[in-house]
């Protein structure tokens, strides 16, 4: 419990575990140099198991390269789905096969960034069941760094991989005028989409402080978010894209920035700059769900011996 | 003496079910996943059979319908997961599986009963729901009389069983790999993509379309579907419960080779 305050600011901060982690401290508050300490701990924390794991990991180098593989064609099932629709239809929604190829290769390395650093996180409510979350309570590192690191799975790269491949294919074939902001866009797109889903997997994990066994209803907004950023906005209803732009707002991993690459409206008549708004919206979803996180391991009561 | 066998099994899968009945969260959790999942592939579909209508021989009430039905049977015939047999794989892998050969019990019958059990409990409790919001919100195409539910009902039986046969298999390979976790997720992957839960086999091109649709996981959701949305009558629904339940009687007899040869080869170590 000692660690709850100090696990709070890592949160947001850690959920970026990279790139945008500047752009995390904004918005989360200012930090003295205690919390930039703290963070710096957990940081450090997290390489330091994340190594151990990586270490163990290739020591079964078969069983890495299988499950590796196994993760890659996984996450390649749902893009062999699109190419059979693809074999009957040549639109989808008005969308093309290397624009669909676009919002799958963008939300799907998006997810495979959030899935490698934070994936881990949907197993707390395992750790809280049988008790071993009080062992990692008592060491001298913050909880979240410990809890994002546990187990962590390299492969996990295997989703990373296909869809990079995928998005490297589309992005040739895009009727786009490339200029140095368009092509700058695209990176910035998945890192920002990496930090929202990030922020959802934080969430999710601070919400199984108080349902150990709901752990699947995460999986609504991971993977069934990424299921549905796949497709156009287009196929869907408008009440639907609009939960995924307001409430959650998921549209901003890549139908937003996407819509503005390929120069096409918005369909729920939102103005262009919306779609910058990534790495604000990223910000406060990693803001919030850092508080979500605190609050639940603060909440956090032991079931005792 | 076989009154007692029968009384033994019912137990087994009566157990099974209360067990899953006690997941309550987990239960809801799963709905709640299945429901948004229905929803989001139901929209895809409809862009889908907009552009193409009677892809697959289906009209856009029948492809709904096909989407709530995986939905529903997703955990039932246990299309991602091991379902239970993920904890026979672990036995094997630690050796807690020699117990087991000690009981004066049928390995595979007893984890077929536990199996039905957990299905059952599934239906209910993960099928239910989803298949109903899918029926508040879109047009299905479900059946009218009673005798067309109860023979889907027999198709989702039938399909358990040949899921069971197949991870049962999978679950056996332990006793030669050690570690199955990647046989298992081969498996997984397979299940996934040829039992239609990705997209129906009779939307898959060609001959493939055809070739799929003679393999195992055929029976797992592509031909109960096809019994719940009138797919199949007559001569064609007596063929397909042929069909599944030729599968599952292969499959288990399959099951009972290997674990004959698996358990000639166990060796207990210790005393």
């Amino acid at each position: 419990m000692v660690s709850g305050p100090v696990a709070g600011p890592s949160a947001a901060g850690g959920a970026a575990a990279g790139g945008p982690a500047t752009d995390r401290g904004g918005p989360d508050g200012g930090g003295g140099p205690s919390r930039g300490a703290a963070l710096a701990q957990g940081l450090r924390a997290y390489g330091l198991i994340v190594r151990m794991w990586v270490r163990s990991t290739l020591a079964y180098r078969t069983s890495f390269v299988m499950t590796a593989v196994g993760n890659f064609a996984a996450s390649g099932l749902d893009f062999v789905a699109i190419m059979l629709m693809f074999s009957q239809i040549d639109t989808l929604g008005g969308f093309a096969l290397p624009e669909v190829a676009l919002l799958y290769g963008t939300s799907s390395s998006s997810l495979g960034l959030a899935d490698l650093l934070l994936g881990s996180m949907s197993r707390l409510g395992q750790r809280i069941r049988d008790g071993t979350l009080d062992t990692l309570l008592l060491r001298p590192v913050p909880v979240f760094a410990q809890v994002a690191a546990d187990r962590f799975a390299l492969r996990r790269l295997g989703r990373i991989t296909q869809g990079v491949l995928v998005l490297g294919w589309s992005l040739p074939q895009l009727d786009v005028a490339w200029t140095a902001g368009r092509i700058l866009l695209v990176p910035l797109m998945v890192l920002c989409g990496a930090a929202i889903y990030g922020a959802v997997y934080t969430a999710g994990a601070a919400f199984q402080f108080w349902a150990q066994d709901a752990a699947e209803v995460q999986n609504s907004f991971t993977y069934g978010g990424n299921a549905m950023l796949q497709y156009p906005p287009t196929v869907f209803s408008k009440e639907l894209v609009r939960g995924v732009t307001f409430v959650i707002p998921l549209a901003f991993v890549n139908w937003l920035p996407a819509l503005l690459l390929l120069g096409r409206p918005d369909p729920l008549g939102l103005p262009g700059w919306v779609a910058f708004l990534g790495p604000a919206v990223a910000g406060v979803m990693g803001a919030g769900a850092g508080l979500a996180w605190r609050y639940g391991l603060r909440a956090y009561r032991s079931t005792g011996s | 003496m076989r009154g007692s066998a029968e009384v033994l099994y019912t137990a087994v899968a009566a157990g099974s079910f209360r067990r899953y009945a006690t997941y309550r969260t987990a239960t809801v959790a799963g709905v709640v996943t299945n429901t948004v999942f229905g929803f989001i592939v139901a929209y895809t579909y409809i862009a889908l059979w907009h552009e193409r209508p009677h892809l697959g021989g289906y009209d856009q009430a029948q492809a709904m319908t096909f989407v709530w039905t995986g939905q529903a049977l997703l955990a039932v015939s246990a299309l991602m997961s091991g379902g239970n047999l993920d904890e026979l794989q672990e036995r094997i892998r630690t050796g807690d599986i020699a117990v087991d050969l000690y009981r004066p019990a049928d390995l595979q019958l007893w984890w077929l009963a536990a199996d039905l059990g957990r299905a059952g409990l599934q239906l209910i409790g993960r099928g239910v729901v989803p298949m109903a919001v899918g029926a508040l919100v879109f047009p299905l195409a479900l059946p009218g009389e009673a005798l067309t539910w109860c023979v889907f009902l027999l198709s989702v039986l039938l399909a358990v069983v040949v899921s069971f046969a197949l991870r049962y298999l999978v679950a056996l390979a332990s006793f030669w790999l050690l570690d199955g976790a990647g046989l298992s997720l081969i498996s997984g992957l397979a299940c996934m993509f040829f039992s239609g839960m990705v997209l129906p086999l009779r939307v898959f091109p060609g001959d493939f379309g055809h070739f799929v649709q003679l393999l195992p996981w055929a029976s797992m959701l592509q031909v109960p579907a096809d019994v719940l949305l009138g797919a199949r009558t007559g001569g064609a629904l007596l063929r397909g419960l042929a069909f599944q339940a030729g599968w599952a009687v292969a499959l288990l007899a399959l099951g009972r080779l290997v674990q004959r040869a698996a358990t000639r080869k166990v060796v207990v170590q210790g005393g």
